[in-house]
């Protein structure tokens, strides 16, 4: 086994941040080191987090990572941040939620940029949280964007999904075009301390009554982080449904779904790599695109050769 | 390969004001680098174990407070030990002309006194950040 995979596997913390980087670096180097992890990943409960801008998801994990190491779990925790479209830099501002856990042996943070990936999440992130799991983390948090809208995506990589909504945010079939009722596995109402509360979880209720998919019913949590209530009581949820999840077979789909995201997501990213990484490919593609533009070619035909080309 | 330069940004100590801090980490995410926020009343500790999870370029510490000569010398001191021997450490806010000799010494790269145009921190950045 390489070094740098054994370390990791070790939990050595340099080791884990490094590796973290080369494969959101897109570093080919990173590609050995995450195929000897594989098979030492598979451990960890997967949390998603997500809900829109300023909603207190930060704050809300920042809670939960500290009563889990009460519990004597390790949590590793990934905050994703949009990045520029324009400079494709990135103000990485959630661990301002969270300052004295980056003393806590049991806890690793990564702060990480969207760099061009929509849907609230990072194409590194499934290698990032493969790293945390086999780098023996129990938990791990992952904290999406809050644009509002398009980050759905983590309920196809998380075991348990927590959508966050506060009071007094008014229209719900906002909440049901976002698709937000399909991925929440636990409502949570935070800033509880303020007005409303009660009204926002009736709102939920009635739309739940619409819009429940299965057997189980979704639970809704009131919670504060400003005031550290509901923490225990969330911290609860989720632990019930990681027993339901295993009861009823849906871990092993909930994986499979992780995994079958994460491959397609692959092949397309080294795809796309390979197409970049061959100069004469890429040049016939330019060239392509000059007769598209002058009406000589269509995409689709040009797309066709292309192919031909990959495949031959 | 897609490397994009990562900054950590403190502001430790006890004064609360971050609006100098603020200005430089969004020139330098408009300069295309990731910058890591932390906030407030950092402890050299806490910056230390940041930039390490981080796996940091730049630790960039921005001081008003007078207490820049203890500070620098606990952050430099625990990234010896932790061998965080490539991370360039810079420093910003009030920091006295006279003292910016033995803060080189004690390992801070560069110091940027009040007043000096982003453009030269990005591009001192740029510069030194070792591929
Ligand atoms: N009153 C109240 N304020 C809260 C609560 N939780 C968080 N806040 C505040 O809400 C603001 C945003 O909190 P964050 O935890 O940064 O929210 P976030 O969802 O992570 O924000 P983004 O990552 O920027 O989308 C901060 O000022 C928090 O102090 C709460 O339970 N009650
Ligand atoms: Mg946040």
């Amino acid at each position: 086994m390489s070094m740098l995979a054994s370390q990791v596997i070790k939990g050595d913390i340099r080791s884990i941040a490094r590796l973290i980087s080369l494969v959101e670096n897109n570093d080919s180097t990173a590609i050995d080191p995450m195929k000897e992890l594989h098979r030492f990943t598979g451990k960890a409960h997967v949390i998603g987090v997500t809900g829109v801008m300023g909603s207190g998801k930060s704050s809300l994990i920042y809670e939960l990572a500290k009563t889990y190491r009460k519990q004597k779990k390790t949590v590793g925790i990934i905050a994703i941040d949009p990045s520029s479209p324009f400079s494709g830099g990135a103000l990485l501002g959630d661990r301002i939620r969270m300052t004295d856990l980056s003393t806590n042996k049991g806890v690793f943070i990564r702060s990480m940029g969207t760099r061009g990936m929509l849907g609230g999440l990072t194409a590194a992130v499934y290698d990032v949280i493969s790293i945390l799991d086999a780098a023996g983390k129990d938990i791990i948090l992952v904290e999406t964007v809050g644009i509002g809208q398009d980050e759905i995506d983590i309920a196809k990589i998380a075991d348990t999904t927590l959508v966050i909504l506060v009071p007094g945010l008014g229209d719900s079939v906002q909440m049901i075009k976002a698709g937000l009722m399909e991925i929440a596995d636990i409502f949570i109402v935070n800033k509880a301390d303020k007005p409303g509360a009660e009204q926002t979880v009736a709102e939920i209720e009635s739309l739940l009554d619409i819009c429940e998919k299965s057997v189980r019913q979704t639970p809704i949590i009131k919670t504060s982080a400003k005031k550290k209530q509901g923490i225990s009581d969330l911290i609860q949820e989720i632990q019930n449904h990681k027993e339901y999840l295993k009861t009823s077979k849906q871990y092993e789909m909930r994986k499979r779904k992780r995994y079958e995201t994460e491959l397609y997501e692959l092949i397309r990213k080294r795809l796309m790599n390979y197409i970049y990484d061959e100069t004469k490919l890429k040049d016939r593609i330019d060239n392509l695109i000059d007769q598209i533009t002058k009406k000589k070619l269509d995409p689709h035909t040009a797309a066709d050769e292309i192919l031909h080309k990959i495949l031959k | 390969m897609e490397k994009k330069i990562r900054v950590l940004v403190a502001k430790p100590g006890l004064d609360g004001h971050d609006r100098g801090a603020k200005v430089v980490c969004r020139a330098l995410r408009d300069a295309g680098m990731e910058v890591i926020y932390t906030g407030l009343h950092q402890t050299a500790e806490q910056i230390v174990n940041t930039a390490l999870q981080e796996d940091v370029d730049v630790i960039g510490l921005s001081l008003l407070s007078g207490a820049h000569m203890t500070f620098f010398t606990d952050i430099s001191h625990l990234m010896k030990k932790k061998k965080m021997t490539d991370v360039l450490v810079v420093g910003g806010g009030i920091i006295p002309e006279e003292d910016v000799p033995r803060l080189k010494k004690i390992g801070v790269n560069a110091v940027f006194g009040p007043g000096t145009p982003v453009n030269d921190i990005v591009r001192y950045i740029r510069e030194n950040v070792k591929e």
